[in-house]
Order: structure tokens, then sequence, then C-alpha cells
């Protein structure tokens, strides 16, 4: 039953990223690519990661998504021309597929420890980013906070001229 | 005899349920999630129905018209006649339309809508899906509407619809951050984000009671309105400017459609107004106990609903730069302010001095952003320069 499961979303996500590398309309591809999205987000889930799969949709459906499309839209200039294929992406692709696949294959695999891993909750990793990791959120916060001012200062510039 | 009552939808389930008690383990839980999406859709689907003809016939009130009076009974079964008329309407596609997208798009405007009325506790012991992270489920899902609006407005090919779904991707986007940093202080001084531990917290009195709570619920249902895309804030759909917006090259079940995702978008953030601040099922008082839990639910709902009903037939609609300016110069602001009031409250030992505290912290807020934002316009009665 989970393998069936495990099966077909794996099938429709890597389907999805596909098409997103193909699909000759831009658009078309931003949308397949949010399949893909999906996908990854339903297998956080079947991993039992259900606050990360929450996160995923969240983040990359309703923010990352909308903001490819948003950029596609506003810098619409020769989309309905499609230049030929990028075969040197392909290569690249392959490259770094290959390259991961031979270092997840010759790392040597860790010692069984699920026993001790407690149910995580949403509450327990509230906890943990309020106390061991605080100072890596807050440097985060300070972070998207300047990129938010930086975004803000772009736009007021242009309105001056 | 009040607990049978209260359990009854409950009761019956286990009752269905109780011949696939053999089956394998996922044959029951397929089945128990069957019977509460169809139970779940039927009971919305009727009020859909019905909130169609009363919306019409409270707005002719407003209005000082009749409304629908033709069908049944006081007009009761026009949605049946509208269902009727809509179905066997011709579907226009535009022949420039990217056939597919404009095809999926009112199934992906309608379909989150539906994973978001999974999560909200009808009742005791009645969620369709409880889940741990029932609150951060309802978002997640809801995110995934904006990009189904702009498939509408894209795939169409037509300019009002593009310009209707640009506008509606830029308020929704704008009115997310004060939607979902209002739930912070619940889920805060909660210490979850589960709904059915929401409502249990709420026993004693709602949040609705406590200054951060009224501020936070009166936030959260204008930033709900926004997200329903309702008047005063239906500017992505805005008849008298673009035509229908994203929904103009939209004809017969698709246009239905679309209807049914609003309607169906206003119960769910009307349901989860309900769940964070009204306390949910519970009754208001321990001596109305009696009343069964889902009947408290849905008369909560109801009662916001109307609401929804009664600005539509009084404000008019905002302009597109006002709605903005109001979400990011006021909404946010206001919204980590109930954020650190709902702080103080708790440290405050959640008692009176907390309260004050609280009220005071966002009345200052209040009037200290109404002194800023004053833009010292003299409003004045319009002159008509050319008509005296």
């Amino acid at each position: 039953m989970s393998s069936a499961a495990f099966l077909v979303i794996a099938i429709l996500t890597l389907a999805g990223a596909l098409a997103a590398a193909t699909l000759p309309k831009l658009i078309h591809a931003a949308l397949c690519l949010v399949v893909t999205f999906f996908g990854i987000a339903a297998l956080y889930f079947f991993l039992g990661a259900e606050f990360v799969g929450l996160v995923q949709v969240f983040v990359y459906v309703g923010a990352v998504a909308v903001l490819i499309v948003f950029t596609i839209l506003l810098t619409r200039r020769e989309s309905e021309t499609t230049g030929p294929f990028n075969w040197g992406g392909v290569v690249i692709a392959v490259a770094v597929f290959c390259g991961l696949t031979w270092a997840i294959l010759h790392t040597s695999a860790l010692p069984q420890a699920a026993p001790q891993i407690e149910a995580l909750t949403v509450k327990r990793i509230g906890e943990v980013l309020m106390t061991d990791y605080v100072w890596p959120l807050q440097c985060v916060g300070l972070l998207l906070t300047a990129a938010l001012l930086g975004a803000l200062v772009l736009v007021m510039e242009e309105k001056r001229r | 005899m009040i607990e049978f009552l209260d359990q009854i939808f409950v009761h019956t389930k286990g009752k269905l349920l109780s011949p696939l008690a053999n089956a394998p383990d996922w044959v029951g839980h397929a089945a128990s999630s069957l019977l509460n999406i169809s139970a779940m859709l039927g009971v919305f689907m009727a009020l859909f129905a019905l909130m169609s003809v009363l919306e019409r016939k409270i707005l002719a009130r407003i209005q000082n018209r009749y409304g629908p009076n033709r069908v049944g009974p006081f007009g009761l079964f026009q949605p049946v006649a509208d269902g009727i008329k809509l179905l066997i309407k011709e579907d226009i596609v535009p022949f420039r339309a990217d056939k597919v997208v404009h095809f999926l798009a009112p199934i992906m405007v309608a379909a989150p809508t539906i994973l978001a009325l999974g999560v909200i506790p009808y009742g005791r012991n009645m969620t369709p899906f409880a889940i741990d992270g029932g609150i951060l489920f309802f978002f997640a899902v809801g995110s995934a509407t904006e990009l189904a609006v702009f498939m509408a407005g894209w795939g169409s090919n037509n300019k009002f619809s593009m310009l209707g779904a640009m506008r509606a991707i830029a308020q929704m986007v704008s009115y997310e951050l004060p939607l979902l940093i209002t739930v912070l202080p619940v889920v805060m001084v909660v210490g979850s984000l589960s709904p059915d531990a929401i409502v249990a917290a709420q026993s004693g009195y709602w949040f609705v009671v406590t200054p951060w709570g009224a501020a936070a619920f009166l936030l959260f249902f204008v930033s709900g309105l926004v997200e329903s895309n309702r008047t005063p804030f239906d500017v992505p759909e805005g008849e008298s400017e673009i035509v229908a917006g994203h929904m103009t090259e939209y004809s017969g079940f698709k246009y239905a459609t679309f209807f049914l995702a609003e309607y169906f978008g206003m119960f769910a953030v009307s349901g989860l107004a309900v769940t964070l601040f009204l306390g949910g099922w519970q009754a208001p008082i321990d001596a109305l106990q009696f009343i069964p839990s889902y009947f408290w639910f849905f008369a909560k709902l109801g009662a916001l609903l109307f609401v929804f009903i009664w600005i539509r037939g009084t404000l008019p609609r905002m302009r597109v730069d006002h709605v903005m300016n109001f979400a990011w110069k006021f909404m946010l602001p206001m919204a980590f302010t109930c954020v650190l009031a709902a702080a103080i409250w708790h440290y405050q030992a959640r008692g009176l001095a907390g309260w004050l505290w609280s009220l005071g912290i966002v009345l200052a807020a209040y009037l200290g952003l109404s002194r800023v934002l004053d833009t010292r316009k003299n409003l004045s009665a319009r002159t008509y320069r050319f008509a005296e």
C-alpha cells in the first residue's frame, strides 16, 4: 500500500520536474514546477515530517511560485519565441545528479538510531527554535528584514525619477 | 439524552463504519475519510445554496426591494433553478485561450477552500481531519488559491482577466500577512497549532473578550473579507471597472465553480474566526451547555456570514491603492501590536492587570497609528460646481 503511494507520488514529482524543464512556454513550466513542489510536500508527509511538508507548501507554493509567476509576467518581452534546446544545461544537470549519487553511495551508512527519536511535534520545533537555535533564527530574521528594506529602497528610487 | 444528542453524528458514523471492523486498517481509514468528506461537502453545498438565496434576499431588503420571490415559497428554491440554468448553459472557451490552464483554473480555485474546511472543528469530536498543525494546514492550502486565480486570469488571454488576476494576487498576498499574524497571539496563548486544542482552551471564556483578542478578531475578519474578495475589497472583480476580473471569460458551470469557491472561502475563513476567537463549538455560558455543540458552531458561523452580507450591502468598493495602503500601514502594525499585547497579558498571569495593560497597548497603537496616518485632508461635503 505505502510503496504504491510512494511510487505514484515519486512519478508525479518527477513528471512535474521534467515538464518544468522541457515545456516551451515559461508559464506552463512554472505551473509544472508547482506540481513538483506539491509532490515534494507529499513525500515529506509520507516520511512523517508533517510540519516540514506544510511549510514546503506554504513557502514554495504560496510564495516562491507566486514570485516566479510575477517575475515572468513583469519581465515578459520575448516569451513566445523559444531558443534552441539548452544542451549545456542538460550536461550540467546530469553531472550534478551523478555527483550527488556518487556521494550518497559512498557515504558510510550511519548506525540506526530510530528508537531514541521522539515524535517531533510542532510545539517541540518551536521550543528548540526559541532556545538552542535562537541566534541562527535571529540572523535569518535580520537578513530577511535587510532584503525587504533593500527591495523597498529599489522601488522608491524608481518612483522619484 | 443531552450527551446523545451532542454526539449523534459521531455515533452514526461509528454505526456506519462498524461492518468494516474486521477489514484491513487502510480500508477503515479510507471509509472514515470518505464519510467525513461526503458529510462535509453535503452540509456546505446545502449551506452554499441557502446562503446564495439568503444573500440576495438580505441585500434586497437593505436596498428596499423584494429580491428573488418567484421559485418556491419566498423564492427559497431559487438556487435549484439557478443550478439547472448554469448546468445547461453553453460552455464558452475563447479561441486564443490556453485551453488546459483555462479548464484547470476553476477546479484549482475550489479545491483549496474545500481542503481548508476539513480542519475546522464543527462540534465536540467532530473535526473531519484532526491534524497536529491544523492551523498551518489551513493557511498552506489557502496560499494555493492565489496561483489558481492567476491561472484563471492568464489562461483566459484577456486584458480584463489579467488585470483582475494581478489585482487579486497583489491584495491577497498583502493581506495574508495580517491574517497570519493575527492568528499568532491565539497560537502563542494556547501553545498549540491544533484547532481542537484552541477550542478546548476557550472553555472558560472566549478569546474575543480580551482586548488583544477583540482587536485580533476584527483584523482577522477584515483580512478574511479581503481573502474572499468580498465587498468592500472586491477590486479584483470590480464590475464597473474590469468587467468581472479573472472570471470574465468563464461561463456556465465554470463560473458557478468560481462562485462556489468564493462562498466556500467565506465559510472557511468565518469558521476559522469562530474557532480562534469565538470559542468554536463552546456554548457562551455553562447554563446553555444542553444545546448541542454543533448548533453553537453553526449559529456563530451564521452570525458571521450575516455580517459579511451586511457589509456588502452597506459599504462601497475601496480604491486599489487605498486597499494596499491600508494593509501595509495599518493592518500590519496593528497585528504586531496584538502579538505584543497577548504576550503581556500572558505574563501578567492572565488577570485583570494584564487585561488592562493589553487594552492600553492596543489603544495606544490604534490612536498613534491614526495620528500618524492622518493625511490632514479636509473632508467636507462635495460641491457640484456646474450643477447648481
